[in-house]
Protein backbone atom coordinates (compact mmCIF):
# COMPACT_ATOMS: atom_id res chain seq x y z
CA UNK A 1 0.00 0.00 0.00
CA UNK A 2 1.82 3.16 -0.72
CA UNK A 3 0.57 6.58 -0.05
CA UNK A 4 -2.24 7.57 -2.29
CA UNK A 5 -5.75 6.21 -1.86
CA UNK A 6 -6.17 3.64 0.88
CA UNK A 7 -7.74 0.73 -0.22
CA UNK A 8 -10.82 -0.75 1.75
CA UNK A 9 -11.55 -4.39 1.33
CA UNK A 10 -13.92 -5.72 4.66
CA UNK A 11 -12.43 -4.44 7.73
CA UNK A 12 -8.93 -4.01 5.79
CA UNK A 13 -6.75 -1.66 7.26
CA UNK A 14 -5.27 0.68 5.30
CA UNK A 15 -1.38 1.44 5.63
CA UNK A 16 -0.51 4.95 4.32
CA UNK A 17 3.18 6.30 3.15
CA UNK A 18 4.09 9.13 4.17
CA UNK A 19 7.82 9.35 3.19
CA UNK A 20 10.09 7.12 4.85
CA UNK A 21 7.30 6.55 7.57
CA UNK A 22 4.16 4.71 7.20
CA UNK A 23 0.94 5.44 9.07
CA UNK A 24 -1.69 3.45 10.30
CA UNK A 25 -5.11 4.82 11.73
CA UNK A 26 -6.97 2.12 13.97
CA UNK A 27 -10.52 2.90 13.77
CA UNK A 28 -13.42 1.78 15.79
CA UNK A 29 -13.68 -1.84 16.40
CA UNK A 30 -11.30 -4.00 15.05
CA UNK A 31 -11.94 -7.33 14.30
CA UNK A 32 -9.01 -9.93 15.26
CA UNK A 33 -8.39 -11.36 11.69
CA UNK A 34 -8.43 -7.58 10.33
CA UNK A 35 -5.71 -7.12 13.06
CA UNK A 36 -3.57 -10.01 12.09
CA UNK A 37 -3.84 -9.54 8.44
CA UNK A 38 -2.83 -5.96 9.43
CA UNK A 39 0.73 -6.99 10.84
CA UNK A 40 1.06 -8.94 7.68
CA UNK A 41 0.63 -5.43 5.80
CA UNK A 42 2.68 -3.22 7.95
CA UNK A 43 6.05 -6.14 7.70
CA UNK A 44 5.47 -6.38 3.47
CA UNK A 45 4.89 -2.36 3.24
CA UNK A 46 8.29 -1.98 6.08
CA UNK A 47 10.29 -3.99 3.35
CA UNK A 48 8.96 -2.81 0.82
CA UNK A 49 9.38 1.13 1.35
CA UNK A 50 12.85 0.27 3.55
CA UNK A 51 10.48 2.31 6.13
CA UNK A 52 12.30 4.02 9.60
CA UNK A 53 9.11 4.47 11.17
CA UNK A 54 5.68 3.13 11.53
CA UNK A 55 3.01 5.54 13.23
CA UNK A 56 -0.02 3.75 14.66
CA UNK A 57 -2.58 6.23 15.27
CA UNK A 58 -5.13 4.87 18.07
CA UNK A 59 -7.27 7.87 19.07
CA UNK A 60 -10.19 6.50 17.66
CA UNK A 61 -9.79 3.47 19.46
CA UNK A 62 -12.41 3.07 22.25
CA UNK A 63 -11.00 -1.15 23.47
CA UNK A 64 -7.86 -2.29 23.93
CA UNK A 65 -8.33 -5.89 24.92
CA UNK A 66 -5.04 -8.75 25.38
CA UNK A 67 -4.92 -9.39 21.57
CA UNK A 68 -5.01 -6.00 20.19
CA UNK A 69 -2.19 -5.61 22.65
CA UNK A 70 -0.46 -8.37 21.55
CA UNK A 71 -1.18 -7.64 17.98
CA UNK A 72 0.55 -3.93 18.92
CA UNK A 73 3.62 -5.96 20.98
CA UNK A 74 3.96 -7.99 17.59
CA UNK A 75 3.80 -5.38 15.29
CA UNK A 76 6.41 -3.63 16.91
CA UNK A 77 9.10 -6.43 17.63
CA UNK A 78 8.33 -7.41 14.10
CA UNK A 79 9.32 -3.60 13.14
CA UNK A 80 12.48 -4.18 15.04
CA UNK A 81 14.04 -6.45 13.37
CA UNK A 82 13.17 -5.10 9.88
CA UNK A 83 15.10 -1.63 11.33
CA UNK A 84 12.00 0.32 12.36
CA UNK A 85 10.51 2.02 14.84
CA UNK A 86 7.13 1.51 16.05
CA UNK A 87 4.78 4.75 17.84
CA UNK A 88 1.60 4.21 18.78
CA UNK A 89 -0.02 7.41 19.02
CA UNK A 90 -3.14 9.08 20.82
CA UNK A 91 -4.18 6.49 23.65
CA UNK A 92 -7.09 7.45 25.07
CA UNK A 93 -7.22 8.25 28.67
CA UNK A 94 -10.49 5.43 29.56
CA UNK A 95 -8.42 2.82 27.41
CA UNK A 96 -4.88 3.76 28.89
CA UNK A 97 -6.44 3.48 32.38
CA UNK A 98 -7.65 0.05 31.38
CA UNK A 99 -4.98 -1.34 29.37
CA UNK A 100 -3.13 -0.72 33.22
CA UNK A 101 -5.88 -2.61 35.16
CA UNK A 102 -5.84 -5.48 32.76
CA UNK A 103 -2.11 -5.89 33.39
CA UNK A 104 -1.36 -4.56 29.69
CA UNK A 105 1.58 -1.74 30.08
CA UNK A 106 3.11 -3.01 27.10
CA UNK A 107 6.65 -1.33 28.22
CA UNK A 108 9.40 -1.28 25.24
CA UNK A 109 6.51 0.29 23.37
CA UNK A 110 7.20 3.94 22.13
CA UNK A 111 4.30 6.47 22.67
CA UNK A 112 3.36 9.90 21.44
CA UNK A 113 0.27 12.12 22.18
CA UNK A 114 -0.43 12.78 18.99
CA UNK A 115 0.06 11.20 15.14
CA UNK A 116 1.22 14.06 14.42
CA UNK A 117 3.57 14.50 16.81
CA UNK A 118 4.92 10.93 16.15
CA UNK A 119 5.54 11.88 12.69
CA UNK A 120 7.25 15.14 13.19
CA UNK A 121 9.71 12.82 15.43
CA UNK A 122 10.55 10.94 12.83
CA UNK A 123 11.23 14.11 10.74
CA UNK A 124 14.43 15.16 13.03
CA UNK A 125 15.68 16.75 16.23
CA UNK A 126 12.40 17.48 18.15
CA UNK A 127 13.16 17.78 21.52
CA UNK A 128 9.24 17.38 22.19
CA UNK A 129 9.85 13.32 20.84
CA UNK A 130 12.67 13.18 23.02
CA UNK A 131 10.89 13.43 26.30
CA UNK A 132 7.95 11.42 24.45
CA UNK A 133 11.05 8.63 25.08
CA UNK A 134 11.27 7.33 21.17
CA UNK A 135 14.82 6.44 20.60
CA UNK A 136 15.20 7.67 16.94
CA UNK A 137 18.77 6.57 16.59
CA UNK A 138 21.37 9.40 16.00
CA UNK A 139 19.35 13.21 16.81
CA UNK B 1 -75.61 -6.73 52.09
CA UNK B 2 -72.00 -8.26 50.78
CA UNK B 3 -69.95 -6.99 53.56
CA UNK B 4 -72.37 -8.47 55.92
CA UNK B 5 -72.31 -11.59 54.23
CA UNK B 6 -68.67 -11.43 53.94
CA UNK B 7 -67.65 -10.52 57.61
CA UNK B 8 -69.77 -13.57 58.64
CA UNK B 9 -67.39 -15.68 57.18
CA UNK B 10 -65.04 -16.12 59.75
CA UNK B 11 -62.20 -16.36 57.74
CA UNK B 12 -58.48 -15.80 58.54
CA UNK B 13 -58.56 -11.87 59.71
CA UNK B 14 -55.40 -11.16 57.40
CA UNK B 15 -57.36 -12.65 53.98
CA UNK B 16 -60.33 -10.46 55.37
CA UNK B 17 -57.96 -7.38 55.18
CA UNK B 18 -56.60 -8.33 51.86
CA UNK B 19 -60.20 -8.67 50.59
CA UNK B 20 -61.11 -5.46 51.98
CA UNK B 21 -58.42 -3.71 50.33
CA UNK B 22 -59.36 -5.42 47.23
CA UNK B 23 -63.12 -4.60 47.10
CA UNK B 24 -62.12 -0.87 48.24
CA UNK B 25 -59.18 -0.61 46.12
CA UNK B 26 -60.63 2.22 43.75
CA UNK B 27 -61.82 4.36 46.71
CA UNK B 28 -57.97 3.97 48.64
CA UNK B 29 -56.04 4.59 45.15
CA UNK B 30 -58.93 7.96 44.92
CA UNK B 31 -57.94 8.98 48.01
CA UNK B 32 -54.17 8.54 48.46
CA UNK B 33 -54.28 10.52 45.05
CA UNK B 34 -55.09 13.50 47.06
CA UNK B 35 -51.86 12.89 49.71
CA UNK B 36 -48.87 14.35 49.82
CA UNK B 37 -46.64 11.16 48.96
CA UNK B 38 -48.76 11.03 45.86
CA UNK B 39 -49.78 14.44 44.46
CA UNK B 40 -46.09 15.44 44.96
CA UNK B 41 -44.46 12.96 42.78
CA UNK B 42 -47.25 12.44 40.13
CA UNK B 43 -47.03 16.17 39.68
CA UNK B 44 -48.28 16.16 36.19
CA UNK B 45 -51.55 13.44 35.67
CA UNK B 46 -53.96 12.89 38.61
CA UNK B 47 -54.26 9.84 36.89
CA UNK B 48 -51.09 8.29 36.86
CA UNK B 49 -51.18 9.02 41.10
CA UNK B 50 -54.34 6.71 40.76
CA UNK B 51 -52.56 4.12 39.06
CA UNK B 52 -50.00 3.86 40.66
CA UNK B 53 -52.22 3.99 43.93
CA UNK B 54 -54.32 0.88 42.59
CA UNK B 55 -51.06 -0.58 42.57
CA UNK B 56 -49.95 -0.57 45.80
CA UNK B 57 -53.03 -1.41 47.22
CA UNK B 58 -53.37 -4.65 45.13
CA UNK B 59 -49.64 -5.87 46.54
CA UNK B 60 -50.68 -4.92 50.01
CA UNK B 61 -53.54 -7.04 49.22
CA UNK B 62 -51.47 -10.18 48.00
CA UNK B 63 -49.42 -9.11 51.44
CA UNK B 64 -52.44 -9.52 54.01
CA UNK B 65 -53.91 -12.58 51.75
CA UNK B 66 -50.29 -14.33 51.77
CA UNK B 67 -50.43 -13.70 56.07
CA UNK B 68 -47.32 -11.76 55.66
CA UNK B 69 -48.18 -8.72 57.09
CA UNK B 70 -45.31 -8.10 59.33
CA UNK B 71 -42.64 -9.01 56.63
CA UNK B 72 -40.83 -6.26 54.41
CA UNK B 73 -39.47 -9.17 52.17
CA UNK B 74 -43.16 -10.67 51.83
CA UNK B 75 -43.32 -11.47 48.21
CA UNK B 76 -46.61 -9.37 47.23
CA UNK B 77 -43.84 -6.37 47.83
CA UNK B 78 -41.96 -7.03 45.11
CA UNK B 79 -44.37 -5.60 42.24
CA UNK B 80 -44.14 -2.16 43.42
CA UNK B 81 -40.70 -1.55 44.78
CA UNK B 82 -39.43 -0.47 41.87
CA UNK B 83 -42.31 1.98 41.91
CA UNK B 84 -42.04 3.26 45.80
CA UNK B 85 -38.01 3.27 44.60
CA UNK B 86 -38.64 5.71 41.98
CA UNK B 87 -40.96 7.31 44.58
CA UNK B 88 -38.69 8.19 47.29
CA UNK B 89 -36.09 9.17 44.93
CA UNK B 90 -38.14 11.81 43.25
CA UNK B 91 -39.14 13.08 47.66
CA UNK B 92 -35.27 12.95 48.37
CA UNK B 93 -34.68 14.89 45.46
CA UNK B 94 -37.28 17.67 46.79
CA UNK B 95 -35.32 17.92 49.96
CA UNK B 96 -36.44 15.23 52.23
CA UNK B 97 -34.65 13.36 54.93
CA UNK B 98 -35.56 9.76 54.70
CA UNK B 99 -37.88 9.99 58.41
CA UNK B 100 -39.92 12.73 56.17
CA UNK B 101 -40.36 10.43 53.65
CA UNK B 102 -41.59 7.55 55.91
CA UNK B 103 -43.84 10.53 57.81
CA UNK B 104 -45.41 10.85 54.03
CA UNK B 105 -45.87 7.28 53.66
CA UNK B 106 -47.86 7.70 57.24
CA UNK B 107 -50.34 9.70 56.24
CA UNK B 108 -51.42 7.16 53.61
CA UNK B 109 -52.98 5.05 56.75
CA UNK B 110 -55.88 7.25 58.25
CA UNK B 111 -57.92 7.19 55.10
CA UNK B 112 -57.49 3.64 54.72
CA UNK B 113 -58.64 2.50 57.92
CA UNK B 114 -61.56 4.86 58.13
CA UNK B 115 -63.08 3.40 55.01
CA UNK B 116 -62.73 -0.26 57.32
CA UNK B 117 -64.26 1.56 60.45
CA UNK B 118 -67.08 2.69 57.95
CA UNK B 119 -67.41 -1.23 56.50
CA UNK B 120 -67.19 -2.96 60.06
CA UNK B 121 -69.58 -0.58 62.03
CA UNK B 122 -71.93 -2.71 63.12
CA UNK B 123 -69.11 -5.63 64.28
CA UNK B 124 -68.49 -6.50 67.63
CA UNK B 125 -65.64 -3.97 68.68
CA UNK B 126 -62.93 -6.88 69.22
CA UNK B 127 -63.66 -8.32 65.77
CA UNK B 128 -62.78 -4.01 64.72
CA UNK B 129 -59.76 -3.88 66.75
CA UNK B 130 -58.14 -6.87 65.62
CA UNK B 131 -58.67 -6.05 62.10
CA UNK B 132 -57.56 -2.43 62.66
CA UNK B 133 -54.76 -3.41 64.50
CA UNK B 134 -53.45 -5.57 61.43
CA UNK B 135 -53.85 -3.08 59.14
CA UNK B 136 -52.08 -0.80 61.33
CA UNK B 137 -49.19 -3.23 61.17
CA UNK B 138 -49.37 -3.57 56.95
CA UNK B 139 -49.16 0.01 56.93
CA UNK B 140 -46.20 0.20 59.28
CA UNK B 141 -44.24 -2.48 57.08
CA UNK B 142 -45.06 -0.38 53.97
CA UNK B 143 -43.19 2.57 56.11
CA UNK B 144 -40.37 0.21 56.88
CA UNK B 145 -39.92 -0.77 52.99
CA UNK B 146 -40.02 3.02 52.25
CA UNK B 147 -37.81 3.89 54.59
CA UNK B 148 -35.13 1.33 53.30
CA UNK B 149 -36.18 2.75 49.77
CA UNK B 150 -35.12 6.09 51.33
CA UNK B 151 -32.09 5.28 52.95
CA UNK B 152 -30.57 3.37 50.07
CA UNK B 153 -31.46 6.28 47.67
CA UNK B 154 -29.76 8.64 50.14
CA UNK B 155 -26.60 6.72 50.32
CA UNK B 156 -26.64 6.48 46.86
CA UNK B 157 -26.45 10.51 46.79
CA UNK B 158 -23.85 10.91 49.18
CA UNK B 159 -21.78 8.32 46.69
CA UNK B 160 -22.27 10.54 43.97
CA UNK B 161 -21.86 13.89 46.47
CA UNK B 162 -18.09 12.33 47.34
CA UNK B 163 -16.77 11.45 43.92
CA UNK B 164 -17.72 14.85 42.36
CA UNK B 165 -15.72 16.14 45.77
CA UNK B 166 -13.19 14.22 45.23
CA UNK B 167 -13.06 15.55 42.06
CA UNK B 168 -13.31 19.20 42.82
CA UNK B 169 -10.61 18.37 45.22
CA UNK B 170 -8.41 17.09 42.67
CA UNK B 171 -7.55 20.26 40.55
CA UNK B 172 -5.19 19.43 37.90
CA UNK B 173 -2.50 22.98 37.36
CA UNK B 174 -1.35 23.91 34.20
CA UNK B 175 2.83 24.77 34.50
CA UNK B 176 3.37 25.28 31.64
CA UNK B 177 2.96 24.59 28.14
CA UNK B 178 3.11 21.21 28.10
CA UNK B 179 3.74 20.09 31.55
CA UNK B 180 0.60 19.90 33.86
CA UNK B 181 0.62 19.15 37.95
CA UNK B 182 -1.29 17.61 40.37
CA UNK B 183 -0.97 18.47 44.15
CA UNK B 184 -2.00 15.32 46.11
CA UNK B 185 -3.72 15.74 49.28
CA UNK B 186 -4.35 13.24 51.86
CA UNK B 187 -4.90 9.67 51.89
CA UNK B 188 -4.52 7.96 48.61
CA UNK B 189 -7.37 5.23 48.96
CA UNK B 190 -8.84 3.39 45.51
CA UNK B 191 -11.52 5.88 45.29
CA UNK B 192 -9.63 8.83 45.47
CA UNK B 193 -6.50 7.78 43.07
CA UNK B 194 -9.10 6.37 40.30
CA UNK B 195 -10.54 10.22 40.26
CA UNK B 196 -6.98 11.43 40.51
CA UNK B 197 -6.06 9.42 38.02
CA UNK B 198 -9.03 10.06 35.66
CA UNK B 199 -8.92 13.85 36.13
CA UNK B 200 -5.08 13.74 35.40
CA UNK B 201 -5.31 12.09 32.33
CA UNK B 202 -8.22 14.08 30.66
CA UNK B 203 -5.75 17.21 31.21
CA UNK B 204 -2.64 15.71 29.59
CA UNK B 205 -5.20 15.50 26.67
CA UNK B 206 -6.54 18.73 27.42
CA UNK B 207 -3.11 20.66 27.60
CA UNK B 208 -1.45 18.25 24.88
CA UNK B 209 1.34 17.66 28.12
CA UNK B 210 4.55 16.16 27.45
CA UNK B 211 4.80 15.64 31.67
CA UNK B 212 2.41 15.26 34.26
CA UNK B 213 4.05 15.84 37.78
CA UNK B 214 2.38 14.22 41.00
CA UNK B 215 3.17 15.69 44.19
CA UNK B 216 2.78 13.65 46.96
CA UNK B 217 3.73 16.45 49.74
CA UNK B 218 0.46 16.25 51.20
CA UNK B 219 0.53 12.59 51.30
CA UNK B 220 1.50 11.69 54.87
CA UNK B 221 1.95 8.07 54.50
CA UNK B 222 3.23 5.83 51.52
CA UNK B 223 2.77 2.05 51.74
CA UNK B 224 2.68 -0.47 48.94
CA UNK B 225 -1.03 -0.03 48.03
CA UNK B 226 0.02 4.30 47.51
CA UNK B 227 2.85 3.07 45.28
CA UNK B 228 0.86 0.95 43.32
CA UNK B 229 -1.56 3.48 42.50
CA UNK B 230 0.85 5.97 41.88
CA UNK B 231 2.71 3.46 39.62
CA UNK B 232 -1.06 2.72 37.24
CA UNK B 233 -0.86 6.67 37.17
CA UNK B 234 2.14 6.12 35.68
CA UNK B 235 1.70 3.26 33.20
CA UNK B 236 -1.55 5.20 31.61
CA UNK B 237 0.13 8.35 31.66
CA UNK B 238 2.89 6.75 29.60
CA UNK B 239 0.49 4.58 27.36
CA UNK B 240 -0.55 7.74 26.61
CA UNK B 241 2.81 9.42 25.24
CA UNK B 242 3.21 11.42 28.46
CA UNK B 243 6.11 11.16 31.32
CA UNK B 244 4.77 11.36 34.60
CA UNK B 245 7.13 12.63 37.64
CA UNK B 246 6.56 12.11 40.95
CA UNK B 247 8.09 14.83 43.32
CA UNK B 248 7.49 15.52 46.83
CA UNK B 249 9.68 12.74 48.24
CA UNK B 250 10.59 14.08 51.83
CA UNK B 251 13.34 11.92 53.25
CA UNK B 252 10.90 10.29 55.29
CA UNK B 253 8.82 8.83 52.72
CA UNK B 254 12.10 7.82 51.00
CA UNK B 255 13.05 5.89 53.78
CA UNK B 256 9.83 4.21 54.10
CA UNK B 257 9.45 3.28 50.33
CA UNK B 258 13.17 2.23 50.45
CA UNK B 259 12.30 -0.06 53.81
CA UNK B 260 9.45 -1.58 52.05
CA UNK B 261 11.15 -2.54 49.06
CA UNK B 262 8.18 -0.37 46.78
CA UNK B 263 9.63 -1.06 43.23
CA UNK B 264 8.64 2.91 41.92
CA UNK B 265 9.94 1.23 38.30
CA UNK B 266 11.67 3.54 36.28
CA UNK B 267 9.71 6.94 37.08
CA UNK B 268 11.41 9.75 37.87
CA UNK B 269 11.29 11.39 41.39
CA UNK B 270 12.49 14.56 42.76
CA UNK B 271 12.09 15.97 46.53
CA UNK B 272 10.05 19.08 45.21
CA UNK B 273 7.46 20.13 42.98
CA UNK B 274 10.02 23.07 41.97
CA UNK B 275 12.88 20.37 40.85
CA UNK B 276 10.09 18.34 39.08
CA UNK B 277 9.40 21.48 37.13
CA UNK B 278 13.07 22.01 36.33
CA UNK B 279 13.48 18.57 35.03
CA UNK B 280 10.89 18.96 32.46
CA UNK B 281 11.18 22.44 31.58
CA UNK B 282 14.76 21.03 30.69
CA UNK B 283 13.78 17.93 28.93
CA UNK B 284 11.50 20.47 26.91
CA UNK B 285 14.48 22.03 26.10
CA UNK B 286 13.90 24.96 28.25
CA UNK B 287 16.98 26.03 29.80
CA UNK B 288 16.64 28.02 32.93
CA UNK B 289 19.43 30.53 33.80
CA UNK B 290 19.72 32.50 36.69
CA UNK B 291 18.83 36.57 36.04
CA UNK B 292 22.27 38.03 34.38
CA UNK B 293 25.21 39.22 36.75
CA UNK B 294 25.71 41.83 34.77
CA UNK B 295 22.70 43.62 34.50
CA UNK B 296 22.31 45.94 38.26
CA UNK B 297 19.16 47.05 39.38
CA UNK B 298 16.74 45.64 36.54
CA UNK B 299 13.20 46.56 38.03
CA UNK C 1 -38.99 3.10 32.58
CA UNK C 2 -38.04 0.02 31.93
CA UNK C 3 -34.74 -0.32 31.17
CA UNK C 4 -34.08 -3.48 30.80
CA UNK C 5 -35.31 -2.97 27.00
CA UNK C 6 -32.11 -3.43 24.78
CA UNK C 7 -30.02 -4.32 27.27
CA UNK C 8 -30.85 -7.85 27.73
CA UNK C 9 -29.70 -10.20 25.16
CA UNK C 10 -28.54 -13.26 24.49
CA UNK C 11 -25.84 -13.59 21.96
CA UNK C 12 -23.75 -16.74 20.52
CA UNK C 13 -20.13 -16.49 20.36
CA UNK C 14 -19.14 -18.74 17.71
CA UNK C 15 -17.13 -16.52 15.52
CA UNK C 16 -14.60 -13.31 15.04
CA UNK C 17 -17.47 -11.42 13.96
CA UNK C 18 -19.20 -12.28 16.91
CA UNK C 19 -16.97 -10.77 19.58
CA UNK C 20 -17.58 -7.51 17.89
CA UNK C 21 -21.34 -7.85 17.97
CA UNK C 22 -21.13 -8.61 22.15
CA UNK C 23 -18.12 -5.63 22.64
CA UNK C 24 -21.20 -3.72 20.68
CA UNK C 25 -23.76 -4.84 22.73
CA UNK C 26 -22.37 -4.53 26.38
CA UNK C 27 -21.16 -1.04 24.88
CA UNK C 28 -24.66 0.06 24.29
CA UNK C 29 -25.92 -1.53 27.60
CA UNK C 30 -23.56 -0.23 29.11
CA UNK C 31 -24.09 3.33 28.21
CA UNK C 32 -27.82 2.86 28.15
CA UNK C 33 -27.67 1.75 32.64
CA UNK C 34 -25.64 4.99 33.12
CA UNK C 35 -21.61 4.11 33.49
CA UNK C 36 -19.43 6.82 33.14
CA UNK C 37 -16.86 6.30 30.38
CA UNK C 38 -14.12 4.73 32.46
CA UNK C 39 -16.67 2.35 33.95
CA UNK C 40 -17.67 1.28 30.12
CA UNK C 41 -14.38 0.83 28.59
CA UNK C 42 -13.59 -1.47 31.39
CA UNK C 43 -16.48 -3.50 31.16
CA UNK C 44 -16.68 -4.06 27.44
CA UNK C 45 -12.72 -5.01 27.93
CA UNK C 46 -13.38 -7.64 30.23
CA UNK C 47 -16.34 -8.70 28.20
CA UNK C 48 -14.32 -9.05 25.14
CA UNK C 49 -11.35 -11.20 27.40
CA UNK C 50 -14.21 -13.34 28.69
CA UNK C 51 -15.86 -13.37 25.14
CA UNK C 52 -12.37 -14.64 23.20
CA UNK C 53 -12.03 -17.37 26.01
CA UNK C 54 -15.25 -18.71 25.00
CA UNK C 55 -14.28 -19.00 22.36
CA UNK C 56 -11.04 -19.56 21.56
CA UNK C 57 -10.82 -22.12 24.80
CA UNK C 58 -14.14 -22.89 25.20
CA UNK C 59 -15.30 -24.35 21.45
CA UNK C 60 -17.62 -21.19 21.14
CA UNK C 61 -20.39 -20.68 23.55
CA UNK C 62 -23.34 -17.50 24.41
CA UNK C 63 -23.35 -14.92 26.47
CA UNK C 64 -26.24 -13.64 28.56
CA UNK C 65 -26.82 -9.46 29.70
CA UNK C 66 -29.34 -8.91 32.11
CA UNK C 67 -30.15 -5.46 33.79
CA UNK C 68 -30.14 -5.67 37.45
CA UNK C 69 -30.84 -3.10 40.08
CA UNK C 70 -29.69 -2.68 43.78
CA UNK C 71 -32.01 -0.28 45.07
CA UNK C 72 -31.38 2.54 43.19
CA UNK C 73 -28.46 1.68 41.18
CA UNK C 74 -28.47 0.29 38.06
CA UNK C 75 -25.71 -2.97 37.34
CA UNK C 76 -25.17 -5.49 34.33
CA UNK C 77 -24.24 -8.81 34.81
CA UNK C 78 -22.74 -10.84 31.91
CA UNK C 79 -22.78 -14.57 32.30
CA UNK C 80 -20.34 -16.82 29.40
CA UNK C 81 -21.35 -20.16 29.13
CA UNK C 82 -19.39 -22.80 26.99
CA UNK C 83 -19.76 -26.41 27.18
CA UNK C 84 -15.62 -27.24 26.22
CA UNK C 85 -12.92 -28.78 28.03
CA UNK C 86 -13.55 -27.08 31.39
CA UNK C 87 -10.48 -25.77 33.39
CA UNK C 88 -8.26 -27.69 35.14
CA UNK C 89 -6.58 -26.00 37.47
CA UNK C 90 -9.02 -22.61 38.64
CA UNK C 91 -5.81 -21.26 40.94
CA UNK C 92 -3.43 -20.90 37.92
CA UNK C 93 -6.08 -19.51 35.47
CA UNK C 94 -6.63 -16.52 37.71
CA UNK C 95 -3.06 -15.64 38.10
CA UNK C 96 -1.87 -13.48 35.26
CA UNK C 97 -1.18 -15.15 32.24
CA UNK C 98 0.59 -11.33 30.65
CA UNK C 99 3.70 -11.06 31.88
CA UNK C 100 4.80 -14.41 30.24
CA UNK C 101 3.72 -12.52 27.35
CA UNK C 102 2.22 -15.31 25.05
CA UNK C 103 -0.40 -13.86 25.02
CA UNK C 104 -2.23 -16.99 25.35
CA UNK C 105 -2.87 -16.04 28.87
CA UNK C 106 -6.45 -16.95 30.15
CA UNK C 107 -7.38 -13.54 30.53
CA UNK C 108 -9.39 -14.48 33.58
CA UNK C 109 -7.14 -12.30 36.59
CA UNK C 110 -7.24 -9.74 34.55
CA UNK C 111 -11.06 -9.39 33.53
CA UNK C 112 -11.54 -9.80 37.07
CA UNK C 113 -10.25 -6.47 38.06
CA UNK C 114 -11.96 -4.78 35.14
CA UNK C 115 -15.61 -5.65 36.89
CA UNK C 116 -17.17 -5.32 40.47
CA UNK C 117 -18.02 -9.24 41.02
CA UNK C 118 -16.48 -12.14 39.02
CA UNK C 119 -17.71 -15.81 39.84
CA UNK C 120 -16.41 -18.72 37.63
CA UNK C 121 -17.73 -22.41 37.47
CA UNK C 122 -15.66 -24.67 35.34
CA UNK C 123 -14.31 -28.38 35.99
CA UNK C 124 -12.78 -30.28 33.25
CA UNK C 125 -15.16 -32.01 30.75
CA UNK C 126 -18.05 -29.60 32.04
CA UNK C 127 -18.07 -26.93 30.33
CA UNK C 128 -17.12 -23.05 31.87
CA UNK C 129 -19.17 -20.78 33.18
CA UNK C 130 -18.09 -17.13 33.92
CA UNK C 131 -20.36 -14.69 35.77
CA UNK C 132 -19.20 -10.96 36.23
CA UNK C 133 -21.59 -7.83 37.54
CA UNK C 134 -20.66 -4.04 37.46
CA UNK C 135 -22.67 -1.52 39.07
CA UNK C 136 -23.01 2.40 38.45
CA UNK C 137 -20.89 4.75 39.28
CA UNK C 138 -20.08 2.96 42.38
CA UNK C 139 -16.36 4.25 44.34
CA UNK C 140 -14.24 1.31 43.58
CA UNK C 141 -13.58 -1.21 46.53
CA UNK C 142 -10.17 -0.97 47.72
CA UNK C 143 -8.27 -3.93 46.27
CA UNK C 144 -5.68 -5.66 48.70
CA UNK C 145 -4.24 -7.64 45.90
CA UNK C 146 -0.59 -6.36 45.03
Amino acid sequence: MTGGFPQHAAGHVPVLRLGDVLLVTLQGDLHDSAAEQLQQDIGEAIAAHRSRGVVIDVSGVEIVDSFLGRVLAEIAAKAELLAAQTVVAGMRPAVAITMVELGLTLPGLRTALTAEEAVRGFGGTDPVLRTARTRLGSP
Amino acid sequence: MPEQEAAEQHGVPEREIGDFLHRRREQIAQRWADETFFRSVFTVSREEAVDAGRALVDALAQVAASGRVTDPEAAGFSQVREQLARMCAARSRAGLTPSEVSRDVAALRPPVVDLLVAELRDAPEQRLRERSNLLTVLMGTLRVIVMEAALSENQALIDRQRMQLMEMATPVIKLWDGIVAVPLIGTLDSARSQVVMETLLESVVEQQAHFAILDITGVPTVDSLVAQHLMKTVAAARLMGAECVVSGIRPAIAQTIVHLGLDLGSVVTRASLADALAYALRKLGADIVPPSSHGAGER
Amino acid sequence: MDTAAGVEACLPITSDMDLVWVRQHVRQAAAQLGFGLVDQTKLVTAASELARNTLVHGGGGRIEVTALTDGPVPGLRLTFRDEGPGIADLDRALTDGYTSGDGLGMGLGGARRLVHEFAIDSAPGAGTTVTVTSWVARPPRPRGEA
